[in-house]
């Protein structure tokens, strides 16, 4: 049944009355933690996540013992039981937060630049507060800011947006719960979007190749979007914290 | 700009959850007005000064806003092309969508008429117009809220455009808005707050240049029944309906009313084998057929048997209110049910409190002759006699009087006998054949309606020629000999073959079928438009086509001597037409000569003629014959069932002629290579696309199916194995009696109505023993060779060319689900195809018959209890011949004198009556004559002519009188039958 659901309107209108190609209401904010060494706090429409970074630091445990000299980048993904409607028994450790801690991983590892910290690791922690659809998209772009937060050099930003698919086969940006319940296709992307990398790409339920450029593609405007809009949040970020050590200026 | 919308719902479990969802408010949705000088318009103008209308209420030019329960109630007049310049909120379509489906896809189709100038707006995006939900108010009334604040809106933004000078100066009177609501409550609301209001009906009447379309309002009350008194129980409320529903105090199903006896109906439930009995007219409690209902089982003490009487609803008058006589005959008759009824043949009954679900549709009918001249209150009779008289009002009842019209229920109040309606429009005149064939494909659901603009917009333009690239991209086979055979009068031919000698001793054979899906594109209109019609449906003398004309008659059509593309599947067979390999191409080739069977047979048999085409045809007559033959060998089905064509007159459309269809050799012949065209390609899809093939199966029908047949061979002395498809093949050939030569085809008609009924499916959908067509006995089938008139092969066409690589797959074409549906839609079109066919071959054989009467020969078929079901193989006829005149002399017999007592003999099926002893399949001759006492019912009535019994036949000497021998020897057979009693 939910198949059949129509995800835009004749009059060119989501559910939630977006156009096609907009993007969720976003706010952002750097720096809301103090103990971690970077943390940020991101909505994406009524998805909200924060995120802490710890690190780097010298490698602990298992991974201590590991002989590789690269970066060790510890992802958790969790989801807060009061995050979804229906209340959640398991906020961590279920199938789908391992997945997508480990995706978390894969994406970060491409961004970060990691030759500079040899034998070292990088803890990131992601929380979900509230859960409205395109949730890893927002943790991923949540923990871009905790890392930038944190001092941690990065390649470029990377962040990630979610698209869909009409049943009139024009392709949506930004896909909010209600629209992955509806039972359309997702395809989310993590990019580079500043050197059109893409670092990591899943899609659920098929549609046909011929529009698989088009959503990416769609997708892919999503992310631009969005890293203007981190930019801008880094940007004031740095302007505020600097007033107080006179770097204002200087940027 | 953005708000939160918080709503509870509560999930399957019982839980109840708070669910917030973001709504977004916008700045950017238009007015759709021309008047407008300040929205942001990216749509071309739907709301224009054009199109006004003379209104009585209104004199000023007027947009339209529609509330909720104008659109649900008055589609009917929203449909005719009067009304334009209406606003449609999405608040409406929305509330629309969730009360009626039907009703929103009709509303819809309104609102693509870019004609008709309906604009939607977007009212719930409107960062002016949305409502948010206040404490307390329930959804309905959030929704009268929000549609009065978007008609304000409406007004003050459109009079604010139009109070710039300029406009003052042009002299046009200010445009308003006015809302159109049934709603009391929200129309009080709306007249306190200035808003321009009244009601649908008012508005109609003040519409001076359209004085008809007060015929299509629908009519939820009249007036001389406000104060009547009910006579109808009150149903229970939703709410009560589904608590008693859950705590099963109350039944659901499906009411079927019953035809014969107006009181009574059934209803099916689950766990009750016969369903739930109903009698009497507050049983049935104003349940139409089709409907949901719930019903509470009665007593055991209460329980009744179904009447055996058949009753038929004497002509009552619009304005007669029932009289107590008639409620005490009603009494009288259910009593007499109850009486009669025998302990052992009771069932459940039951009462009806309240319907879950209406399934009202569109009636057709006529008329009832009114008593009392100049009066508007008049009485539908709908055609099928499982529907109640509908009370319409109507202006124009002389007119409609000889016509038959459409009509719809509105409602059925407890104080009204018969359900209210209106009018929805007129076919045409009683009786002319145009009329006929609209009303057997509007109750069979066919599509009829011309091809639309757009859809005739994706047809290619003429004149339309081969290119060079086609060429290229194509296989050429335009000098090979290949021919056409189909019956006579086809134009669209949509397969051809060939048969040629190759150098190695093998045989080349080819069936080329009509490349439609090369003009048919994916997902344009004109295949979404062959989509939803499915198939070509065929009636007497007339074709609705499933694409249109220019292509089934012309370019897709493979006629004789004209270069057209076909999709070619070529095999290379031995002698012993064992195929060796195959491949499939497109190909242009250019048809030698179209032939009809008889040509072609006719080739055949002429030995003088020795072309090309007369030897291929002669090799593939002999393969075929192999082909068959095999077939047959591993337990194909020979069925039979009586087909009959008429000679039409070309001017009147009237049945000259009836004959039986004949077979010939080569009607077997192109059917075998159709088939084994058919059974490579669904071999080589299925390869192809395990998921998402477009398959064709036969199920076997289960053991308890044959039962009829077996019994009747057996009384024969013949024993029928259903063991498998093989054994009754076998069996069957077996079945032939010396002195009855149609005894085998009668045996075989029998075993056809034992059958299942052959399906599209989807390969993944099943599992591959289930792929089975039992009565071809092939492993795999489906249907490649006619995409002119059946739309699953064009689908055949498009997944066999995307496995080939000669086109391109599209998203649609691999996905499992949607294919699902369409299989669903063409199975069901395919169905409503056929029932369609045999009622115009019904109504065709009623007016061959009519003002006749002939004496036919024909053969019991079956032995009932009060009457032999007659066919009569000249005409492919089935009929009754009743014994017992417990029909009231319904049937046009006279009533049957007491005398005459037929016993029927249930061990060994039989009736006899005196010496006369009648078995199935007993040769017979009767006499024909059409009843057409009631208008809308004709009927063919059988009258025993032969075995002669006195009293009961008809009398021979008459049949003389009127010079219409028949011909076997009349006046000795009844001498020698009288001389046996």
């Amino acid at each position: 049944m939910a198949a059949n659901f129509e995800l835009l309107s004749e009059q060119g209108l989501r559910l939630d009355g977006r156009r096609p190609h907009e993007l969720r209401h976003i706010k952002c904010k750097l720096g809301v933690f103090e103990q971690p060494d970077g943390s940020a706090y991101m909505e994406q429409g009524n998805t909200k996540v924060l995120a802490a970074v710890y690190g780097p630091h010298q490698a602990k445990g298992k991974n201590k013992s590991s002989e590789s000299n690269d970066v060790i980048i510890n992802c958790q993904y969790s989801q807060a039981t009061f995050s979804t409607a229906e209340r959640k028994n398991r906020p961590r450790g279920d199938r789908k937060s391992q997945e997508f801690k480990m995706y978390l991983q894969q994406a970060l590892s491409a961004a970060i630049k990691s030759e500079l910290y040899p034998r070292s690791q990088i803890d990131v922690y992601v929380e979900v507060l509230q859960a409205d659809g395109a949730n890893y998209a927002v943790a991923l772009n949540a923990a871009t800011l905790a890392l930038i937060d944190a001092g941690i050099c990065l390649n470029e930003f990377i962040v990630a947006c979610t698209a869909s698919l009409s049943k009139s086969n024009i392709p949506l940006t930004d896909i909010s719960q209600v629209e992955e319940i509806s039972g359309g296709p997702k395809l989310t992307v993590a990019a580079l979007p500043t050197s059109e990398k893409i670092a990591f790409l899943e899609m659920s339920e098929r549609f046909h190749i011929d529009h698989l450029e088009t959503v990416i593609e769609t997708a892919m405007a999503g992310c631009r979007e969005i890293r203007d809009i981190l930019e801008a949040a880094v940007k004031e970020h740095l302007l505020h914290i600097g007033s107080a050590a006179d770097w204002a200026r200087v940027c | 700009m953005q708000t939160l919308r918080e709503f509870t719902r509560k999930t399957k479990r019982g839980n109840v959850l708070r669910i917030v969802r973001e709504h977004y408010l916008r700045d950017d949705i238009g007015c759709g007005s021309d008047l407008c000088q300040y929205c942001f318009q990216n749509e071309v103008y739907q709301l224009t000064t054009r199109h006004q209308i003379n209104s009585t209420l209104f004199k000023h030019p007027h947009y339209i806003v529609l509330d909720t329960n104008v659109v649900l109630d008055q589609i009917d007049v929203l449909e005719e092309d009067v009304l334009h310049n209406v606003i449609v909120l999405s608040t409406v379509l929305n509330e629309v969508k969730h009360k009626s489906s039907s009703i929103y896809k009709r509303f819809n189709e309104i609102i693509h008429d870019r004609s008709r100038n309906f604009y939607v707006f977007v009212n719930e995006h409107h960062k002016d117009t949305y409502a948010d939900r206040e404490p307390n108010e329930s959804a309905n009334d959030r929704n009268d809220r929000a549609i009065r604040l978007a008609t304000k809106w409406y007004d003050t933004h459109l009079i604010n455009s139009q109070s710039s000078k300029s406009f003052e100066r042009s002299g046009q009177s200010t445009t308003r808005v006015i809302l159109l609501t049934d709603d009391a409550g929200n129309r009080s609301k709306a007249e306190s707050e200035d808003i321009l209001v009244a009601s649908a009906a008012e508005y109609v009447k003040s519409l001076e240049d359209f004085p008809l379309l007060v015929d299509k309002l629908s009519q939820k009350s009249f007036e001389n029944e406000k104060q009547a008194r009910p006579q109808y129980p009150p149903h229970l409320s939703m709410k009560e309906l589904l608590e008693g529903l859950r705590q099963k105090k109350y039944l659901q199903g499906s009411f079927q009313a019953s035809r014969e006896n107006y009181l009574e109906g059934n209803v099916n439930v689950e766990n009750y084998e016969k369903g739930i009995l109903l009698q009497g007219r507050e049983s049935l409690n104003r349940a139409v057929d089709g409907d949901i209902v719930a019903v509470e089982l009665l007593p055991e003490t209460e329980w009744s048997a179904p009447s055996e009487i058949v009753l038929e609803e004497k002509n009552v008058y619009a304005d007669d209110v029932p009289s107590e006589e008639r409620a005490q005959e009603e009494q009288q008759v259910k009593k007499a049910a109850l009486a009669a009824a025998k302990t052992d043949e009771r069932t459940p009954t039951g009462r009806i409190v309240g319907i879950v679900r209406r399934k009202w549709r569109q009636y057709c009918g006529i008329l009832q002759p009114s008593l009392i001249e100049d009066t508007n209150r008049h009485i539908f009779v709908p055609a099928d006699r499982k529907i109640p008289r509908i009370r319409i009002e109507t202006r124009q009842a002389a007119k409609l009087l000889n016509q038959r019209i459409i009509v719809t229920i509105d409602t059925w109040p407890r104080n009204s006998r018969y359900p209210h309606g209106h009018f929805v429009r007129s076919l045409g005149p009683l009786g002319d054949m145009a009329t006929e064939n609209e009303v057997i494909l509007l109750e069979h659901d066919v599509p009829h309606c011309k091809f639309s603009e757009e859809v005739l917009s994706f047809l290619p333009q003429m004149p339309w020629t081969i290119t060079p690239e086609d060429y290229a991209k194509r296989v050429d086979l335009r000098d090979l000999y290949i021919c056409s055979v189909d019956p006579p009068g086809c134009t669209d031919i949509d397969d051809a073959l060939h048969c040629r000698d190759l150098p190695n001793g093998n045989l080349e054979v080819g069936v080329h079928i009509a490349d439609v899906s090369h003009f048919i594109r994916p997902g344009n209109a004109l295949d979404k438009e062959a989509a939803a019609r499915g198939t070509t449906v065929y009636l007497v003398g007339k074709r609705i086509d499933m694409v249109p004309e220019l292509l089934s008659s012309n370019l897709c059509s493979l006629v004789g001597g004209v270069e057209r593309f076909a999709f070619s599947c070529i095999w290379e067979v031995d002698q012993e037409a064992n195929v060796l390999n195959k491949r499939f191409h497109k190909s242009v080739i250019k048809s030698k000569r179209a032939m009809t069977y008889e040509e072609a047979q006719v080739m055949i048999d002429d030995s003088n003629e020795q072309g090309e085409i007369a030897k291929s045809l002669r090799n593939l007559n002999r393969l075929a014959k192999i082909l068959k033959k095999r077939r047959m060998d591993n337990g194909a089905l020979v069925l039979a069932s009586p087909e009959i064509r008429f000679q039409v007159d070309s001017e009147t459309h009237e049945p000259l002629e009836v004959e039986a269809k004949q077979m010939r050799d080569t009607n077997s012949m192109v059917e075998e290579f159709m088939l084994l065209a058919n059974i490579t390609v669904a071999q080589h899809i299925a390869a192809e696309f395990s998921e998402c093939a477009v398959l064709r199966r036969h199920p076997r029908p289960p053991p308890t199916n044959f039962d009829p047949l077996v019994k009747a061979a057996r009384y024969q002395g013949f024993e029928v194995d259903i063991e498998s498809g093989l054994s009754l093949s076998h069996s069957l050939d077996k079945c032939v009696k010396v002195d009855n030569p149609y005894f085998n085809t009668m045996i075989r008609i029998l075993t056809t109505r034992c059958m299942m009924q052959a399906v599209y499916f989807i390969s993944g959908s099943l599992q591959k023993e289930e792929f089975f067509h039992y009565g071809l006995a092939a492993s795999i089938y489906t249907h490649f060779t006619s995409p002119i008139r059946r739309y699953s092969d064009i689908m055949v066409h498009r997944l066999l060319a995307a496995s080939i690589g000669a086109d391109s797959t599209y998203a649609q074409l691999l996905e499992r689900k949607s294919n699902e549906e369409l299989c669903n839609n063409l199975n069901y079109r395919h169905k409503m195809a056929q029932y369609a066919g045999r009622a115009s071959v019904a109504l065709n054989t009623h007016l061959f018959f009519r003002g006749k009467e002939e004496d036919e020969e024909g053969y019991v078929l079956f032995v009932r209890k009060n009457a032999l079901q007659i066919l009569i193989p000249k005409y492919g006829l089935e009929g009754t011949l009743y014994l017992k005149s417990d029909k009231d002399g319904k049937d046009g017999l006279e009533r049957i004198k007491s005398e005459i007592v037929f016993t029927f003999n249930e061990e060994d099926h039989t009736q006899r009556c005196g010496n006369v002893v009648f078995h199935s399949f007993d040769p017979v001759t009767v006499r024909l004559s059409l009843d057409s006492r009631n208008v809308q019912h004709e009927k063919l009535v059988f009258r025993l002519v032969k075995p002669y019994i006195k009293g009961f036949s008809v009398e021979l000497v008459k049949m003389e009188v009127e010079g219409e021998t028949p011909t076997c020897p009349p006046t000795k057979k009844s001498k020698k039958d009288k001389k046996k009693k």
